[in-house]
């Protein structure tokens, strides 16, 4: 069957369906990791986007029943140059496309995701659209809002609060296995692998939903708090960043992504919307203090404003050295950091796994 | 201004060819941009890395130890960079140390440090490190005699491996199947090691064979240039297995267990520079071994230069004299730094060129030892595309996955069998023709050992390829004709060889030829996978919609 | 906009065509780069100079083969072709490239197919009056059998087009000819095979760059081997050691007046054998040979700078050099040069007397040498012949003769313990110069043991001998001696027709297995026999840097 990516320009690049018959629009974004579709596809970060890999030969290795980063698939829909049909990896169960039709996701495939990636390196991220109709299409998508006019961290965050251990999702309340400590994890938009890394350093994280008050999430008695990632302009969480402020000072305080701009915005900063983003898993980040660097996975839209950080009580802590963007920040007095960056990985590199180590380091001595 | 001096890898010989060449020439030109002046020793005159304007000072001279101390003499050099000259560059520094001759001139040793190398190529040093950092290496013996080598013929699991130290691209190396094997092979290797010194190891047969090109410089940041599957599973050397950039069987977890597994090598090695990690990964678990790390630019390093666009042996030479990989321009972008990761948005295949054309009667079995005298690159968006360009490009008999010596009047189904169990120069024909032939991928797959996923590949190359055949013989209706005819151009199946295939019938479909050429483009390798502008005019091509070149003309 | 040259690459090394071409291609792009042309390169091996991505103007990594240049040229539109750098596999496709309506650069193809073809070769040769040796292409078992028997054996037997001495034979007699003319046929199918008259002389090989009027030699080599090893595989001098100075005169000539009548533009190599003071041309190759980076480093002439621009419509004198054989005198300063007008007139004799060129000692010698990878390669008989077997080579550079040998047999890693035990077993021939070396190396003290025949000549001569047993025959076999480890050197040189299998192949793979360095002709050993004293007191051999051989400072 055949299938197009519109974008808002103009521009159809026809190709192949992959994946449920159907339509969606969203932001057109790009991800130059060679590895980790299925991680993407169920990071809810991605909430509102259709994904255009930029490596060729996606689905390889398959979809297997471990490697998911929330409980469901995330983009509006994916555009890829081939999809793999006959994947080969020990732990494979399915296809991608037989993923995205169980999902009822749409994408298409045969695209010259090359020629897709440069048009938004040179024209910014663009409203798009996947669709196995193309009559009209254009119209249809100029009448739909802007990414930018949604609010995807409600619909991506949890329903109703829940914790996380060694052995994975359970119930709130009490429980017999010995923990180093407790955290408090604000969900906008998280991954599962946060959520794992934490049990893997003995850490149980009580999950709520990003509507939870500061007193709520206090009445837990925490011993840190976590502000996970998520979707879409940070600039329009207003509410969550009241909730951030209350618990700032409180407890030792971490930020993830849309974390790091919640706690800038938190302090009196603001975010700016990038022209196409960080997505994959090749950033080098810079760490002010010791000058090393550090190869990150990203995945985000919008950065933190250093000039909006100037006469407020954060500092900027890290850079990204290719555009010299804000990817970490902390405030003086407050026992509260942040990055930009994924230090979960999943997918990406695992060197900024020590951003966990020192949280919880923190936590358990303090 | 601080003199360097650069020792070549001599002559050419296999396992040593060209690459060093390409890795010394850059290097050179990297130490003069820094400021220094270059004095290079190498008795190969066929290099440009001899050139005048390549060194400020060049000694076609023997490259001993003898000679290299009386240029030593001469220059004075304020330091030696020992790690781009191959095995060969390697070895004769720590010659001169042993000798006492750098320490008696002052010379600094330049980038990975002596001991770290000696870390890395000495079996006994390299596992202890690895037991202390805990990566797991294969179970093995090491012999230093003729009566180490008696003690263990009853000990070991057959089939193992046989690896002399200190030899180039693994010669005198081997698989011992039995203990008379290990006995022959065994002292074969003990007089060939500089060393006298080898080791015998458990057989990994069978298990993905996957390689990472990474750097690191003096402050400890470590980048993974480039991740290499080889096609050919486990017991056959790298310089003789069809290899493919980046790894195309591994889940996001296992490339970065095993990227992780490579950096915390090198962190541990302290390399200084480029170095090539290779590792076993178990094709059904998450078990994986390190088979080898070669702390200094190789043929591998070469390969993931131009696989990524990213000029390991550049920068090496420039984290050897002090720099940073933050401090170092990305010169393909030129927009960002050498301290990031390549992303391939492109898949790149080599295949190994050897020299049995030539050598009628020489023994064409691949193991350990390479045999291959060159090799060919192929880029593409598609496996099966680059696989075939790389195919066209080895200038053998065949140009395409046909070849006359496995065709049913010549080979039978058995002889079949040992053409794809034993991996040969032919292997690759066998494997197609075996599938050709109907043989199931698991049958195929379980004689051969190679990944499924390569084998459907090449079974879909065989399906396009045996579908024109028919319609050669009047057996495809004209519509099927045309979906087959796009279908293989789409694959990256020669024109030439669609023809050949069609016969006759090609010549009612000419205006689809035309337009499948219309479809050729040309796409740009940048190292960004397109994330950045970039000026370098690096260029393959492609089956595609967009042609990078014409964009960048029309803007100039 | 500059115009575009797209400039071919050789594609994988391969034995006979090895990193000798990148090395070529690499100065063909800079020279057409400092001459205001933008060079874009094709080539699709990953090891080499010519794929860095700043090398040229352009890079496209694609299989050099017709379709995929054709492409590049629909793309790129460039002003034309150059085939001359890339080996054979660039060569080879000149003629389709031109039928496909592409502007092949310098020499034209038409050209370039008169060198290539035989009889149009021939027939020029006839023309010009040069000698060659006897012989004709032919088609037929039959026709070589006739072409054999008037020539009279031995005679070369080879296919034509192809690269390396691939399927060459040297045949003594008529039982060996079937089979080897077999070889010749299927090695290039549908192509004629050459049967030659075999001659056993020295032979001598230039590399010329000429504009289509004039022609340059740089330098003459002079192999050290005789006529019958493959050009590749032997060891070569520049300047040459024993060629008269009559005899560099004729192949001055003669390489002119073929460069010319051929219409040659850009570069040239010719290979020659001297028998009874004539040379006589062997064959020409219409491009960059593998000398070509020899030697331009022994010479300082850029080799393929002035290839390249004679190539894009240059004239020599415009470049600043004109018709003739170029030699340096010592010291610093200007060459003399044995020059000749364009059609090949000797003309200016500033250094020709009586006897022909009277060569002042030259400031260097430059011995070449090749590396063979047998160690790597089981069941490969690893003896000389025409059919070449070396991966790579080394140059050893010193002020005497003597001295270079040495460095060039060290660097190719011939390990000649100063004391211990030459084992020598030689073909008939070769026996007289065998006593010869056995000789000189007793007088330096070295221990000679010698399978029986060669045993009873060494005794004869007075030179005290141990007797080594063939294989068959029981101890002390030649092979136990060898496993024993006390081995400097053998010298085993073939007798006709051997092939892999026979005992003196075990003998030579044996050597392999065992890292005795084995020499396999009488003409190496010799050589080998004339650098004792250097080894003996490597002090005699200079270190000095290629500059200061070359300006003789």
């Amino acid at each position: 069957m055949d299938a197009y990516l519109v974008l808002h320009d103009g521009a159809v690049f026809p190709g192949r369906l992959v994946g449920a018959p159907g339509e969606a629009v969203g932001e057109v974004v790009f991800n130059t990791g060679m590895t980790g579709y299925q991680e993407i596809l169920s990071d809810p970060s991605y909430a509102g986007q259709i994904v255009n890999f930029t490596y060729p030969m996606i689905g390889n290795y398959g979809v297997n029943d471990d490697d998911f980063e929330s409980a469901r698939l995330q983009p509006a829909a994916v555009v890829v140059r081939e999809a793999c049909d006959s994947p080969s990896n020990w732990r494979s169960t399915k296809t991608i496309d037989q993923l995205l039709k169980e999902r009822g996701m749409v994408g298409v495939q045969g695209i010259d995701t090359r020629a897709v990636t440069k048009r938004i390196r040179s024209g910014g991220a663009v409203m798009g659209m996947v669709t196995t109709q193309p009559e009209q299409a254009l119209q249809r998508l100029r009448a739909t809002k802007d990414y930018g006019e949604h609010d995807f961290v409600y619909t991506v965050s949890t329903d109703k609060a829940y914790s996380w251990g060694i052995d994975g999702k359970d119930e709130m309340g009490a429980t017999d296995v010995e923990y180093a400590a407790t955290i408090a994890v604000l969900d906008c938009g998280l991954k599962y692998n946060i959520l794992r890394r934490f049990a893997a350093l003995r850490i149980r994280s009580l999950v709520f939903p990003a509507g939870t008050s500061a007193e709520e999430i206090l009445s837990h008695n925490p011993s840190g708090i976590l502000l996970s990632p998520g979707p879409g302009d940070p600039a329009r969480l207003g509410p969550v960043v009241e909730t951030v402020k209350s618990l700032l000072g409180t407890r030792p305080m971490f930020g993830i992504c849309l974390g790091n701009q919640l706690l800038c915005q938190a302090v009196g900063g603001k975010t700016f919307k990038l022209k196409f983003g960080h997505r994959g898993s090749n950033h080098p980040v810079k760490d002010l203090e010791d000058g090393t660097v550090t190869i990150t996975s990203q995945n985000h839209g919008y950065a933190v404003d250093p000039e909006s950080l100037t006469g407020t009580t954060a500092h900027v802590t890290q850079l990204n050295l290719n555009d010299g963007t804000v990817e970490g920040i902390a405030v003086t007095g407050a026992d509260a950091s942040s990055i930009q960056y994924h230090p979960e990985a999943a997918p990406g590199p695992w060197d900024s796994r020590k951003h966990f180590v020192r949280f919880v380091d923190k936590i358990t001595q303090g | 201004m601080r003199t360097i001096l650069v020792i070549g890898s001599g002559p050419i010989i296999i396992g040593q060819a060209a690459e060093f060449d390409y890795a010394g020439t850059q290097a050179c030109k990297s130490l003069r941009e820094e400021g220094y002046r270059v004095v290079l020793v190498n008795s190969n005159p066929a290099t440009i890395m001899t050139d005048e304007e390549t060194a400020d000072a060049v000694y076609i001279e023997p490259l001993t130890v003898e000679f290299l101390e009386r240029v030593i003499i001469r220059e004075k050099p304020y330091g030696l960079l020992p790690t781009l000259g191959g095995q060969t560059g390697l070895n004769l520094a720590s010659q001169l140390d042993q000798a006492g001759i750098i320490e008696k001139y002052g010379i600094k040793l330049l980038g990975t440090q002596l001991e770290a190398i000696r870390k890395a190529e000495d079996r006994e040093l390299f596992r202890a490190l690895m037991r202390e950092i805990r990566e797991p290496v294969p179970e093995s013996w090491i012999v230093e005699s003729d009566a180490d080598l008696e003690a263990i013929l009853d000990v070991v699991p057959y089939p193992c491996i046989i690896r002399p130290a200190y030899t180039l691209g693994g010669t005198g190396g081997g698989i011992a199947n039995n203990r008379n094997e290990l006995w022959e092979t065994g002292r074969k290797g003990l007089k060939l090691s500089m060393r006298s010194q080898l080791m015998v190891e458990r057989s990994l047969l069978g298990w993905k064979e996957v390689e990472y090109e990474v750097m690191r410089d003096s402050k400890g940041n470590c980048i993974t240039v480039c991740n290499m599957e080889n096609l050919d599973p486990m017991g056959v050397h790298t310089g003789d297995s069809i290899v493919v950039a980046p790894s195309q069987t591994l889940s996001d977890i296992e490339y970065h267990m095993l990227r992780t597994a490579s950096l915390k090598i090198i962190n541990a090695l302290k390399i200084e520079g480029g170095c090539n990690v290779q590792l076993a990964v178990n094709p059904d678990s998450f078990d994986y071994y390190i088979i080898e790390v070669n702390p200094r630019v190789s043929r591998s390093s070469a390969l993931a230069s131009k696989a990524t666009g990213y000029p390991i042996a550049r920068v090496a030479a420039k984290i050897a004299v002090g720099k940073t990989l933050d401090e170092i321009e990305n010169a393909v972008t030129r927009t960002t730094k050498a301290c990031f990761e390549p992303a391939l948005d492109y898949c790149v295949v080599k295949i190994p060129r050897w020299p049995f054309d030539k050598f009628g009667t020489g023994d064409r079995r691949l193991s350990t030892q390479m045999k291959a005298t060159g090799e060919v690159m192929a880029i593409d968006r598609t496996f099966e595309a680059a696989l075939l360009k790389a195919v066209r490009g080895l200038e053998v008999k065949s140009k395409d996955l046909r070849h006359v010596a496995f065709a049913p009047d010549n080979c039978t189904d058995d002889a079949l069998k040992v053409a794809i169990s034993q991996p040969t120069d032919e292997r690759l024909w066998a494997l197609a023709e075996a599938l050709r032939r109907g043989w199931s991928l698991d049958e195929v797959h379980r004689h051969s050992r190679v990944d499924r996923w390569f084998l459907r590949k090449i079974l879909g190359i065989v399906v396009v390829t045996e579908a024109l055949r028919q319609a050669a013989n009047g057996r495809r209706r004209d519509e099927e004709v045309k979906a087959d005819i796009l279908r293989a151009a789409a694959l990256g199946v020669p024109v030439r060889t669609i023809r050949e295939l069609l016969g006759p019938v090609a010549d009612s479909y000419g205006d689809l030829f035309v337009e499948a050429e219309t479809q050729n483009v040309y796409k740009m390798v940048d190292t960004c996978a397109g994330e950045f502008e970039s000026a370098t005019p690096y260029y393959y091509s492609a089956r595609e919609s967009e042609d990078d070149q014409a964009l960048i003309s029309a803007n100039s | 906009m500059k115009p575009t040259v797209l400039v071919l690459g050789s594609g994988p090394i391969r034995i006979g065509q090895g990193i000798e071409f990148d090395y070529s291609c690499v100065h063909c792009v800079w020279a057409l780069r400092e001459t205001g042309y933008r060079a874009v390169i094709l080539n699709n091996n990953p090891e080499t100079v010519s794929t860095d991505f700043d090398t040229g103007d352009g890079l496209y990594f694609e299989p050099v083969t017709l379709d995929d240049v054709l492409r590049i040229v629909a793309h790129e539109n460039p002003v034309g072709v150059v085939v001359q750098f890339g080996g054979q596999t660039a060569i080879n496709l000149a003629d389709k490239l031109q039928g496909a309506g592409v502007k092949v650069l310098g020499t034209s193809p038409e050209a370039i197919a008169a060198a290539e073809d035989r009889d149009q070769f021939e027939s020029l040769l006839t023309r010009l009056k040069i000698p060659k040796p006897p012989g004709r292409a032919v088609r037929s078992l039959a026709e070589a059998r006739k072409v054999a028997e008037e020539v009279g054996y031995p005679v070369l037997v080879r296919p034509s087009f192809v690269l390396g001495g691939r399927a060459m034979e040297i045949v003594h007699s008529e039982e060996h000819l079937e089979g080897f003319y077999q070889e010749a046929e299927d090695a290039n199918p549908g192509q004629p095979v050459l049967v030659d008259k075999y001659f056993t002389g020295t032979e001598a090989e230039v590399d010329v760059i000429s504009d289509g009027e004039e022609t340059f030699l740089p330098g003459i080599m002079e192999h050290v081997e005789r006529a019958g090893v493959h050009s590749g595989d032997s060891m070569a001098v520049y300047p040459p050691v024993s060629l008269s100075g009559d005899v560099q005169k004729q192949i001055v000539v003669s390489a002119c007046q073929i460069a010319r009548e051929l219409g040659i533009k850009g570069i040239m190599n010719i290979q020659f054998v001297v028998v009874d003071g004539v040379a006589y041309v062997l064959e020409v190759n219409p491009r960059a040979s593998r000398t070509v980076p020899y030697l331009s480093k022994v010479t300082g002439v850029p080799l393929v700078k002035l290839a390249t621009r004679c190539m894009m419509g240059e004239t020599l004198r415009s470049i600043g050099y004109e018709s003739g054989l170029w030699t340096r005198l010592p010291g610093p300063g200007d060459g003399t040069r044995l020059g000749c007008t364009a059609n090949g007139v000797i003309q200016t004799e500033t250094a020709v007397g009586e006897k022909g060129v009277e060569t002042p000692e030259p400031p260097l010698y430059a011995v070449k040498a090749p590396v063979f990878s047998f160690q790597k390669l089981a069941r490969v008989e690893p003896s000389l012949g025409p059919e070449m077997k070396s991966t790579g080579e080394v140059l050893g550079v010193d002020r005497t003769y003597e001295a270079a040998l040495y460095k060039a047999l060290i660097a190719s890693g011939i390990v000649f313990k100063p004391k211990g035990q030459v084992i020598i077993t030689v073909d008939d021939p070769d026996k007289v110069a065998a006593v010869e070396i056995a000789k000189e190396l007793h007088c330096r003290g070295y221990q000679i043991a010698a399978t029986p025949g060669t045993a009873r000549l060494i005794a004869e001569a007075g030179v005290p001998v141990e007797k080594l047993n063939k294989i068959q025959d029981g101890s002390p076999t030649l092979l136990e001696r060898l496993f024993e480890g006390q081995v400097s050197l053998m010298i085993n040189t073939p007798g006709p027709g051997q092939k892999a299998g026979s005992d003196a192949a075990r003998i030579r793979r044996a050597c392999i297995e065992t890292g005795v360095t084995c020499v396999t002709s009488i003409d190496t050993a010799v050589a080998l026999a004339r650098a004792l004293p250097v080894f003996e007191d490597p002090t005699k051999a200079l270190c000095l840097s290629i500059t200061e051989y070359v300006r003789g400072v």
